[in-house]
């Protein structure tokens, strides 16, 4: 009896040890990313939620608020109109950028002479510029002095819109973040596309399928998973808008305003009101928007999609 | 194995190296190495260095013409932004309890925000009285509270109506000098197929309070010594009426709203949109900076006393004007004050800083110079527009009462201003609304709202 616990022991107390080991070198490893990972990500969140527990007045001293400052979020007209105001933006641009850099997709897919490699070129450039640039260079182009709108419009003696106006800035945006954004998706739908096999489409064709047959029942279901990507991708980015209205704020004439979007109102809550505990709650509140938003849409496309 | 690990080993401290290194201090006030990014040079290398945000477009000149003259200390001068970006960073540096620089340029508005926040340093033995004397009462009052002192004036903003000649000769039209005048003569050139006559940028809220207190208003009141307390005043009949008028202007189509400064509103400037400017004594200097008044333009400008409600009891007010304040985070801060009290004070720059125009400075012994009060304004086409309309505008001037929460006020003030622009709006509702978000505001902050 002794004997065989004994043996039956020893073996397993070596393996412990060569797994500790291996366990150990396992933890290295991750160690590089581990650490970037706890310092840049998971420290200043955990930093960020405990400052949403306090609250702080200009004229009063820190207090523990507990959930207060939550409380105070979502009753916040502020902060409820900018999540109103991303998710409308989300509802209309989603899809927009979607069909089109579907398109453009599927149209380069479809080419193969020298004019694709050139078009695929031009249509994801506007991704290389910077966000800042883009919303600078699209200020100017709105611009009603500098602009060519003027122009355009006072050819048949029109006046010209103002896009950055308080009605038209929700399409002046949209514009901006398309021309951003649909390069990028067009090339992450245009390489699924590439990554299909083409024998399918030669037995479509055998079928007596023609293009857009192949188009609309081949490819497009083919390259689903690429798409619920970039539904995401599209949807967190909407969501935390922040960078093209912020850079646009000057010469829109105040239509930007300090709550504009839920980022925005929490920038400037922190950085020009010094209003940092409530800034992280308006924050961590944007995150559990987009969380909730992100979840119930792969859960509504769970079946279908592979990826993530 | 044992490689494995030691390359893993290895990658990790390679990270965190790398990590350290980005989080090196860079610069400000509050460690005790020599600050090195300054934008101008270091005369003396041995003195003591002090730190200095500041943005006056003809500061490389101050710093250098302070760096020259002393030998004990040297101030190492940096632009952190023009007006509201340097706010936001002085505002972080202060949340942070570093970073802040040891001297820093502010607007007298922007004062009583940062004094509440134990940001500032009360100066007034530390030199700050003994050249008490060489400022008005109202420049003083805006820079003290009490007998406390915040900061050192250098420039005040006394406001006045600046607009064209060519435009108002067209027209046939002579300066306004009364508020209804003015919309009187904006009429007359809109029904003569005329330009704008003026302009309500949103982005101008403190050039708007100024024009409420000119009406007898009163904002704010507040006082550090209770600084709990405080009494807001924005839907009043002085501040409504002002409200309504502008409304009024800008709904009749007689006025723009383009924001100011920015391109496009330059460039209507200078292609003669607006015929007026009601705006402070800073403003030619920045308009030549943008390219204004120059070349075939030159001396189309003139300028008039601001237009009045009650031209019996004239009301002079101001819009901006900044001062030198030390912060709490300076080390050495008798040296700072002495920065605070000296720098832009010799008169090598304040007559640089007049001269350009991008200053109205509130010295005394310049505001009497005989070179100063005579000064035939390049801009203004050769018009003695010192002696005549700003010197006595700014003794006139009493002094203002600001907030603790400027920055938030004039926020929401530009909001409204924005859906007035819209036509959403009204005058009078405006400042109701106005009025129910500051209080509540004041009432989150923990203020008693009286």
């Amino acid at each position: 009896m002794a004997d065989t616990a004994t043996r039956l022991v020893i073996p397993k107390r070596k393996q412990t040890a060569r797994e500790r080991r291996h366990s150990r070198t396992g933890w290295l490893f991750i160690a590089p990313f581990g650490v970037v990972f706890v310092v840049f990500l998971v420290t200043p969140l955990a930093y960020a939620f405990y400052l949403s527990l306090f609250s702080k007045g200009l004229a009063t001293g820190t207090a523990f608020a507990g959930i207060n400052n939550y409380v105070r979020a979502f009753t916040d007209a502020s902060f409820l109109k900018g999540v109103w105001f991303v998710v409308r933006f989300s509802l209309v641009l989603i899809p927009v950028q979607m069909l089109v850099s579907l398109a453009a997709a599927l149209v380069l897919d479809n080419l193969t002479n020298r004019f694709a490699r050139f078009a695929r070129l031009m249509i994801f450039l506007p991704y290389a510029v910077p966000a800042v640039i883009g919303a600078l260079m699209w200020g100017f182009l709105y611009s009603p002095s500098f602009g060519p709108l003027e122009q355009i419009f006072g050819a048949f003696g029109a006046d010209a819109p103002f896009l950055l106006s308080p009605d038209n800035i929700f399409y002046g945006l949209m514009n901006v973040v398309t021309w951003q954004w649909a390069g990028y998706y067009m090339i992450i739908i245009y390489a699924a596309l590439r990554g299909i096999d083409p024998t399918i489409y030669e037995a479509a064709k055998i079928d007596g399928a023609n293009s857009w047959q192949v188009a609309l029942r081949i490819k497009i279901p083919m390259v689903r998973s690429a798409l619920v990507l970039i539904l995401v991708f599209a949807l967190i980015g909407t969501l935390q808008f922040f960078t093209e209205p912020q850079v646009l704020g000057p010469v829109a004439n105040g239509t930007i305003t300090p709550d504009f979007t839920p980022n925005i109102y929490a920038f400037n809550l922190a950085f020009k009101y010094a209003q940092f505990n409530y800034a992280s709650a308006i924050s961590f509140s944007l995150g559990a928007i987009v969380f909730v938003g992100v979840y119930i849409f792969l859960f509504a496309t769970r079946k279908r999609g592979s990826v993530l | 194995m044992k490689n494995k690990a030691l390359i893993a080993g290895l990658s990790a401290v390679a990270i965190v190296a790398s990590l350290a290194a980005c989080s090196g201090d860079d610069g400000g006030g509050s460690n005790d190495a020599k600050p090195t990014n300054c934008t101008n040079k270091i005369v003396n290398a041995d003195a003591p260095v002090v730190s200095v945000w500041a943005w006056y477009p003809n500061m490389a000149t101050v710093v250098d013409n302070f760096n020259n003259s002393h030998d004990d200390v040297q101030v190492c001068w940096t632009v952190a932004g023009q007006g509201a970006d340097e706010y936001a960073k002085l505002q972080t540096a202060v949340s942070a309890g570093k970073g802040a620089p040891d001297v820093v340029m502010l607007e007298t508005d922007q004062l009583v925000g940062f004094e509440i926040q134990k940001a500032l340093v009360d100066i007034s033995d530390l030199g700050a009285d003994d050249v008490k004397d060489n400022f008005a009462e109202g420049s003083w009052g805006d820079v003290s509270q009490g007998d406390a002192v915040y900061a050192v004036p250098i420039d005040g903003g006394p406001m006045a109506m600046i607009y064209r000649k060519d435009i108002f000769e067209q027209y046939n039209i002579t300066p306004p000098t009364t508020w209804e005048e003015y919309e009187a003569a904006a009429q007359t050139v809109k029904d003569a197929g005329g330009p704008w006559f003026g302009n309500l940028g949103s982005n101008v809220p403190a050039a708007l309070t100024a024009l409420f207190q000119q009406n007898g208003a009163v904002p704010f009141d507040y006082d550090l010594a209770d600084p709990q307390k405080i009494s807001i005043n924005l839907d009043t009949p002085e501040v409504k009426q002002v409200m309504d008028y502008w409304a009024g202007l800008t709904e009749k189509g007689l006025i723009g709203t383009e924001d100011q400064f920015t391109t496009d509103y330059i460039a209507g400037v200078v292609g003669g949109k607006y015929a007026t400017y009601v705006s402070a004594a800073w403003a030619p200097g920045y308009l030549t900076g943008a390219g204004v008044g120059q070349g075939d333009d030159a001396g189309l400008f003139a300028v008039a006393p601001l237009p009045q409600w009650d031209v019996d009891n004239p009301v002079s007010v101001n819009w901006g004007g900044s001062a030198l304040a030390v912060t709490t985070q300076a080390n050495d801060k008798e040296l700072a004050a002495e920065v605070a009290v000296g720098l832009y004070a010799d008169e090598p720059s304040l007559t640089d800083g007049w001269k350009t125009q991008t200053i109205f400075p509130l010295n005394k012994d310049v505001l009497t110079s005989d070179e100063f009060v005579n000064n035939q304004v390049e801009f203004f086409g050769g018009q003695t527009a010192n002696k005549d309309i700003y010197i006595p505008a700014a003794d006139a001037y009493e002094g203002t009462n600001y907030s603790p929460f400027s920055v938030y006020y004039y926020a929401q003030l530009q909001a409204q201003l924005v859906k007035i622009a819209a036509g959403d709006v009204g005058g009078s509702q405006a400042a109701t609304d106005l009025q129910d978000i500051i209080v509540k505001y004041a009432t989150e902050q923990g203020f008693t709202v009286e």
